[in-house]
């Protein structure tokens, strides 16, 4: 019920913010529209802590704003490997350990990785990650773990 | 004034960028390099670039829309790239390496 | 003018995509080309929206941003159907 809810509110947010029309048969259509497509969802059972996450809560925009950093700070890196006259470039393919206990940790984790530059997540296991690198020092960064224990701790309790 | 500089830092960055990105593109060896390059101009340089926009927007719906694309460009281009790294290692396409001979940069 | 040089920009790296569509060698590298393209011209149809001094752009890229991930994800599907059905494998 309460990610119904929820789901009906983004729902509704998003006409509100595409329309920019606001008399009183709009809202109402508007209303209707999001009523039913939360419905159509309920009946297709996909309304749950997997398709609407709202447990995780104020985590998330922490995360994102350590993340927007991390992206940051790779890009550049990536930026002067492709500009430099030769590419120092030493791509490696291994399997990352990952910690998080629901396949909703396990996917947040591999889009981080694939969202930063220079690391790529090709395949998505039960207990780790196999990632490609375009450096081997981008491998070992992803390799101490920070990213890990912070998706982790954004997921909180399963 | 000062909105106005930022935002055209702003968009300089994100132009540097999604350049950097295209050219990696065409430099680097092999797929897996290249989708490194992509992603580049794909989170940063879009990052960046509609930051950029948003500055000159000002608070308004046109700021909102923007925020908008940049969530659904940021949900939506790691999975593609997962999917096309995913898909071309099962349809036997092998990572280039370094070879062992070849002096470390 | 910086809105100028943005989409002077944008369109420098939708040719150099288009390099890489055409160069390919594999069917993913084109993939990649065509999917960095479609991000690009979803940037190129904003910035061009404010060149113009129409907002209303802005509709048009958020549903090009939507089309472009369905489409690489469906050509992507395509292509591996084909090939797992070629090894005798369930799709």
């Amino acid at each position: 019920m309460r990610h119904a809810l929820s789901l009906f509110a983004v729902l509704y947010g998003l006409w509100l913010a595409l329309s920019g029309h606001y008399t009183p048969f709009l809202l109402a259509i508007g209303a209707v529209c999001a009523a039913f497509a939360v419905a159509v969802a309920v009946r297709m059972d996909v309304v749950d802590r997997e398709g609407h996450p709202i447990h995780l809560g104020y985590r998330v925009p922490l995360y994102w704003g350590w993340l927007a950093v991390q992206i940051l700070v790779s890009s550049v890196r990536v930026s002067r490997i492709v500009l430099s006259p030769r590419p120092a470039i030493d791509p490696v393919l291994e399997t990352v350990p990952a910690s998080q206990r629901s396949d909703l940790g396990r996917v947040i984790f591999a889009n981080s990785i694939t969202l930063t530059p220079g690391t790529l997540s090709t395949s998505v296991e039960a207990h780790g990650v196999e990632v490609h690198a375009l450096t081997r020092r981008g491998m070992e960064e992803l390799k101490s773990g920070d990213m890990d224990r912070r998706v982790s701790a954004v997921e909180g309790e399963p | 004034m000062i909105l106005d500089i930022l935002s055209w830092i702003s968009i300089g960055v994100g132009i540097f960028f999604v350049m950097a990105g295209g050219l990696g593109l065409i430099r680097l060896p092999d797929l897996f390099t290249r989708l490194h390059a992509a992603s580049v101009a794909d989170t940063a340089g879009a990052g960046f670039m509609l930051l950029g926009f948003m500055l000159q927007a000002g608070l308004s719906l046109v700021t909102l829309k923007l925020v908008l694309i940049l969530v659904f460009l940021v949900f939506t281009t790691p999975t593609a790239a997962h999917a096309l790294a995913h898909a071309a290692l099962l349809g036997g396409v092998r990572p280039w390496t370094r070879k062992p001979k070849d002096p470390a940069p | 003018m910086m809105f100028l040089a943005a989409t002077a920009a944008l369109v420098v790296t939708v040719l150099l995509a288009l390099v890489r569509a055409f160069l390919g060698p594999t069917v993913y590298d084109r993939v990649l080309g065509v999917n960095t393209i479609g991000t690009m011209t979803v940037l190129l149809i904003a910035a061009v929206g404010f060149l113009m001094g129409r907002p209303e752009f802005l509709d048009i890229a958020l549903v090009y941003a939507l089309i472009n991930f369905i489409g690489t994800v469906a050509v992507l599907r395509y292509i591996k159907r084909g090939r797992a059905q070629d090894a005798g494998e369930a799709p």
